[in-house]
């Protein structure tokens, strides 16, 4: 089935089956292997990605049903080589270890912070508690994240302080 | 697992989608958020011919509230629930339930329509449906059909719907503005299904409860009210004694089912102290 996807910002067409998740069309026909799968069904959130400005698990996603969205994916996050400002918290703060969650960790920890720039640590924990990390303890993360709301703050909201 | 194969249609209206479940009817199903429907197609628990997607139909995402109540369209999402600021005064009980649905990524595509037709005992808003008296319309081959939420769900994974009937809109009767409510929800960590949750609203007359409501869910096969705890409460000021005796009846009574998260036993002493917590809180105000 034909499928329109504008992902990270570029047009591409795709023909595949309808039982293909997003997650593997972005793995396998788009060769983004940056998005990790780890459970198929929805519990761990390594494969969270961002469509249409939403975190959503693309594990859960039709490819087809996507068909004429946004999305964004953690090859998305980088400026070329250089990492994006949330990657550089996370590697500041040691916020992964082996890296199979953290995918998923940063672009959940993205939508939160594009849309509520001063999230507290509280909303931080409640957003990435459906995320499973088996490495770091996640205070790591917690910290990446709140260490990089500077970053995300609306212009405005930066003169104000 | 990958998910089996099956053929995909996206129809872009109502009549389309059920003349589409009507001409498969049985061997196709939909899809609204895919939050359940994946998972379970994942495990190889149901294999459809076809899905039929509704993402394309319009007229079944708006959120109404007005002097009759509160009326939710079938594809009205978790986060639509969430932003919408009227619901925290139109409906509170509603507004505080949905936050306790998953996960802020499974609340940003599941569903209300989806979340009735799955009817997992242990989901949050067939719990809150069935406490609020709320009704569920869906369109079918035939005329279209309204339920009452104490008629729809029939068991695990079990509703009233025909196998070629849709979803349109749930509707919730007007909540006036003094009334007393409550919910609780026991979880074994945040986003999980509950292994019991417990709903409950009154209005005050002369200083007493009248209109009781209470609704538990996840301890049973279904949702179910909690009927002679609400007689008892029924005309009585909620005091420590009511609300004690009120727990102790709801432990009796309630329907519990033994599965790996708690036994039977648990799920019981559980409501009670669900209820206990529950009383307690919306005697506050
Ligand atoms: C990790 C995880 C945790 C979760 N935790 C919770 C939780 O704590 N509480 C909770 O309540 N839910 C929870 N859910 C489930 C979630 O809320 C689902 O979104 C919801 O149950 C189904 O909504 P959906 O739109 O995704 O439906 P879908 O998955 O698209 O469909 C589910 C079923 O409903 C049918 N259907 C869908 N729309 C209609 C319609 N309009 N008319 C008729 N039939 C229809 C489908 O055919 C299918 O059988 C969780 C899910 C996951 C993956
Ligand atoms: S792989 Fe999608 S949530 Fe685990
Ligand atoms: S860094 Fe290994 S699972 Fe999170």
């Amino acid at each position: 089935m034909r499928t329109t996807l504008h992902v990270n910002g570029k047009l591409v067409e795709v023909d595949v089956e309808p039982r293909l998740t997003l997650a593997d069309c972005l793995r396998h026909e788009l060769r983004l292997t940056g998005t990790h799968v780890g459970c198929e069904h929805g519990v761990c959130g390594a494969c969270t990605i961002i469509v249409d400005g939403q975190a959503v698990r693309s594990c859960l996603v039709l490819a087809v049903q996507a068909d004429g969205a946004s999305i964004q994916t953690v090859e998305g996050l980088a400026g070329g080589d250089a990492l994006g400002p949330l990657q550089t918290a996370f590697r500041r703060h040691h916020g992964l270890q082996c890296g199979f969650c953290t995918p998923g960790m940063l672009m959940t920890a993205h939508a939160l912070l594009q849309a509520e720039p001063e999230a507290s640590e509280a909303r931080i924990r409640e957003v990435l508690s459906g995320n499973l990390c088996r490495c770091t303890g996640y205070v790591g993360i917690v910290k990446a994240l709140l260490d990089a709301r500077s970053a995300y703050a609306r212009p405005h909201t930066r003169e104000a302080r | 697992m990958k998910l089996p194969s099956f053929d995909y249609a996206a129809p872009s209206t109502l009549q389309e989608a059920v003349s589409l479940l009507g001409a498969h009817a049985g061997s196709a199903l939909a899809i609204a958020g895919g939050q359940s429907l994946l998972p379970m197609l994942a495990y190889r628990l149901v294999a459809p011919s076809l899905l039929i997607d509704l993402r394309r139909v319009p007229g079944l995402d708006a959120i109404s509230v007005t002097d009759e109540g509160v009326c939710l369209g079938s594809k009205v999402r978790w986060c639509d629930v969430e932003s919408d600021a009227r619901l925290r005064t139109a409906h509170p009980l509603l507004a505080q339930a949905v936050t306790h649905v998953g996960h802020s990524s499974i609340r940003n595509r599941g569903t209300v329509g989806g979340s009735l037709a799955h009817a997992d005992p242990a989901a949050e808003l067939p719990g809150i449906a069935l406490t609020c008296d709320a009704q569920i319309a869906v369109a079918g081959a035939l005329c279209p059909r309204t339920i009452r939420a104490e008629d729809f769900f029939l068991g695990p994974m079990t509703t009233a719907l025909a196998s070629d009937e849709l979803i349109v809109e749930l509707r919730f009767p007007a909540w006036p503005a003094a009334r007393r409510w409550a919910f609780e929800e026991l979880a074994r960590q945040r986003g999980a299904f509950a292994i019991a949750g417990l709903a409950l609203y009154y209005d005050l007359r002369d200083a007493a409860a009248a209109n009781v409501h209470i609704g538990v869910f996840g301890a049973g096969p279904r949702p179910q009210r909690i009927t002679q705890a609400e007689a008892a409460l029924n005309g009585r000021v909620i005091d420590e004694q009511a609300i004690a005796a009120a727990a102790r009846t709801a432990s009796a009574t309630v329907e519990a089912i033994d599965d790996v998260n708690a036994s039977a036993a648990y799920r019981r002493s559980l409501v009670g102290t669900l209820l206990e917590r529950a009383l307690t809180r919306a005697a506050q105000g």
